[in-house]
């Protein structure tokens, strides 16, 4: 039971970490050491690039914790996301100081132009590099919480729950548009310059900021497994296929709820703020319902309920929009949706769910074809 | 009404008295009282629609009553609480459908079961990640599943499934076993084994089976309650209950 826990017997996740240390090391040095004229050189834009698909990678893992293993379909993981990319940007707008196009030291230019005095209170704190990280993992791990003591005390499930999660993120949307409230309405925050003082263009940080994203989703994978290969897993699943079943087992549905939705939350919060440095942008086009429909189709394509799964789905997807839309911006949208009806008809289970069930039908019948050679 | 009012008003481990529910016009249970003692079986008989489900919807807090007193120990009022505090006093149940953890291995199924602290937290890092094969292999023996532990509960048979969940609430240990149509689907060489069982668990735990199979409520031989329309209509020994004018014209036909 419990050696599920010691990573050396599950291959798939041993897999998944050597392949993320690989990614971590071999690309920056091959992006650092190597010069431009070599063919092995890895461009500083396509670092970026995978980096924003390892941070993809891991909203797309903290879906997966509570759809995959405890069936809450959450159609508004993008909002978190986005507020953890929020709370990084406001740091890195407060980093570019008297650098701004009206050189006010202590106000981001948007709040110049507004003809706002002071700063409002909500950013306070954030030219803490400390504060802001703090932030990253508790603004969206509290709205979680709180939207999640609602939802989950009422017993609101399913296609209900899934409804008013998208509601919740369209609404986050429409506030962060409005100029008052004070994050540079439609345009966002942008021009960022430095990071911990240093310049955020600049290879070196590039690369940093690519190994803090493999790490984040190393960390935060070993976080998701620790959580769905104890005790507290197997009742999460419990609750995702039989959830009265398990009130009257005495379990409290509504807490192991909150606290998988809540660290998930806190997980989505901060893939999105090593996200906002490596684009360059975080605006409240972040927060459209689009964002979160489309994590879902990489968790359903990689294999809901694998982790590993979900990382690699994100990357899948995402590499293909990036290829497609390049090539034919025009067929990207009803490729994505043509992908999303092929994987529910053919691969209900995604690309590891199949493969794993593939290899444990071959290894039965290989055990079931040596039993009956045994016999004589 | 409130605890203390009623304190040990009735020496019964469980106690209704006048319980009524409606679902929009329909009277599923019309003022029904009856009481279990502690270590007593007991069966419940009766036509579909007579409330022997709805009973246990509020014996374990699924259901609110529009009316009447639900005590536990005589004291503690059922109806204030819900469905897990009211496992957690000692309440299990067993549903009319085998309700068990299908993706899951038949020994996940009794770890999942077994008594002990429940929060989120404590399952994250407690007792129940180092639970003794012992604990798992004495309840499994008990009710036949030795040696189907590794296996998935989907790939078991049903009667399998009424076992194992049988072995979900044992693992539970609690002092009421409430079981709705535990043999259901079950060749009469499983009912045989299912009587056996019962009775077996019966002689330290307070066991209510709702069942239609009158052989195999014979072979409980405990007290037998018919309900009709929501209320008690007969109780008594088997014999008697089977010969009542009442019950013949309701349930058993002529």
């Amino acid at each position: 039971m419990s050696r599920a826990l010691y990573l050396r017997h599950d291959k798939l996740g041993m897999g998944f970490l050597m392949v993320l240390c690989a990614l971590g090391v071999l690309v920056p040095v091959l992006n650092l050491a190597l010069p431009v004229t070599s063919g092995w050189h890895v461009p500083t834009y396509a670092m970026s690039l995978m980096g924003k698909y390892v941070c993809y990678a891991l909203l797309a893992v903290a879906l997966d914790l509570v759809w995959g293993f405890c069936g809450i379909l959450s159609l508004g993981h993008g909002a978190f996301f986005a507020l953890g990319g929020y709370c990084m940007g406001m740091y890195l707008m407060r980093q570019i100081g008297t650098r701004g196009v009206y050189g006010n030291p202590l106000l981001p230019d948007f709040m110049v132009f507004l003809n706002w005095k002071e700063l409002p209170l909500t950013w306070f704190g954030f030219s803490s590099f400390g504060y802001a990280m703090m932030m990253v993992i508790v603004v969206p791990g509290a709205l979680a919480f709180v939207f999640g003591w609602f939802a989950f005390r009422s017993r609101v499930t399913g296609v209900y729950l899934s409804i008013i999660t998208q509601a919740m993120t369209y609404a986050m949307m429409l506030a962060f548009f409005r100029n008052d409230m004070g994050f540079g309405g439609n345009n966002g925050l942008t021009d960022f310059k430095d990071i911990l003082g240093f310049n955020i263009q600049a290879q070196g940080t590039r690369a940093c900021l690519f190994i803090a994203s493999v790490a984040a989703l190393a960390g935060c994978y070993l976080l998701a497994r620790f959580m769905v290969h104890s005790a507290y897993g197997k009742v999460l699943i419990a609750i995702r296929d039989a959830e009265s079943r398990s009130r009257f087992l005495g379990y409290r549905v509504e807490h192991f709820k909150l606290l998988a939705f809540t660290v998930s939350a806190s997980m989505a919060g901060l893939a999105g703020a090593l996200y906002v440095p490596q684009i360059g942008i975080i605006n409240p086009s972040e927060f459209a319902p689009g964002n979160s429909i489309e994590a879902v189709i990489w968790v359903a394509v990689g294999g809901r309920g694998t982790l590993v799964g979900a990382a690699l789905g994100a990357v899948l997807v995402n590499f293909s929009k990036t290829w497609l839309t390049g090539a034919m911006p025009e067929v990207w949208l009803f490729a994505l949706g043509a992908l999303f009806i092929v994987v529910t008809l053919f691969l209900p289970k995604g690309i590891i769910g199949t493969a794993s069930e593939m290899l444990k039908n071959r290894r039965d019948r290989q055990t079931s074809g040596q039993t009956e050679e045994a016999r004589p | 009404m409130t605890t203390t009012h009623h304190h040990e008003l009735t020496s019964s481990l469980l106690y209704l008295d006048g319980v009524s529910v409606s679902f929009d016009g329909f009277r599923a249970l019309n003022n029904l009282s009856l009481t279990i003692g502690a270590g007593e079986m007991r069966a419940i008989i009766g036509p579909n629609g007579a409330g022997k489900t709805t009973m246990m919807d509020v014996m374990t807090g699924k259901t609110k009553p529009d009316t009447g007193d639900v005590l536990y120990d005589g004291r503690i009022d059922l109806t204030r609480l819900d469905e897990a505090s009211i496992a957690e006093l000692g309440i299990g149940r067993k549903f009319q459908k085998p309700t068990v953890f299908e993706s899951q291995s038949v020994e996940d199924n009794i770890v999942l079961s077994l008594r002990g602290a429940r929060g989120a937290f404590a399952s994250l890092w407690g007792w129940r990640n180092r639970v003794p094969q012992s604990d798992i292999e004495q309840i499994l023996e008990t009710v036949g599943l030795a040696a189907h532990r590794k296996r998935m509960a989907a790939d078991l048979s049903h009667g399998q499934k009424q076992w194992l969940e049988i072995g979900m609430l044992l693992a539970q240990d609690p002092k009421v076993l409430l079981v709705d149509e535990p043999v259901a689907g079950m060749t009469d060489h499983e009912t045989e084994q299912t009587a056996l069982l019962l009775k077996d668990i019966a002689r330290d735990h307070a066991v209510i089976v709702v069942e239609h199979d009158m052989s195999f409520v014979r072979a409980l031989a405990c007290r037998v309650i018919c309900l009709h329309e929501g209320s008690v209509l007969a109780e008594g020994h088997i014999d008697a209950v089977s010969k009542d004018d009442r019950v013949i014209e309701v349930y058993l036909g002529r």
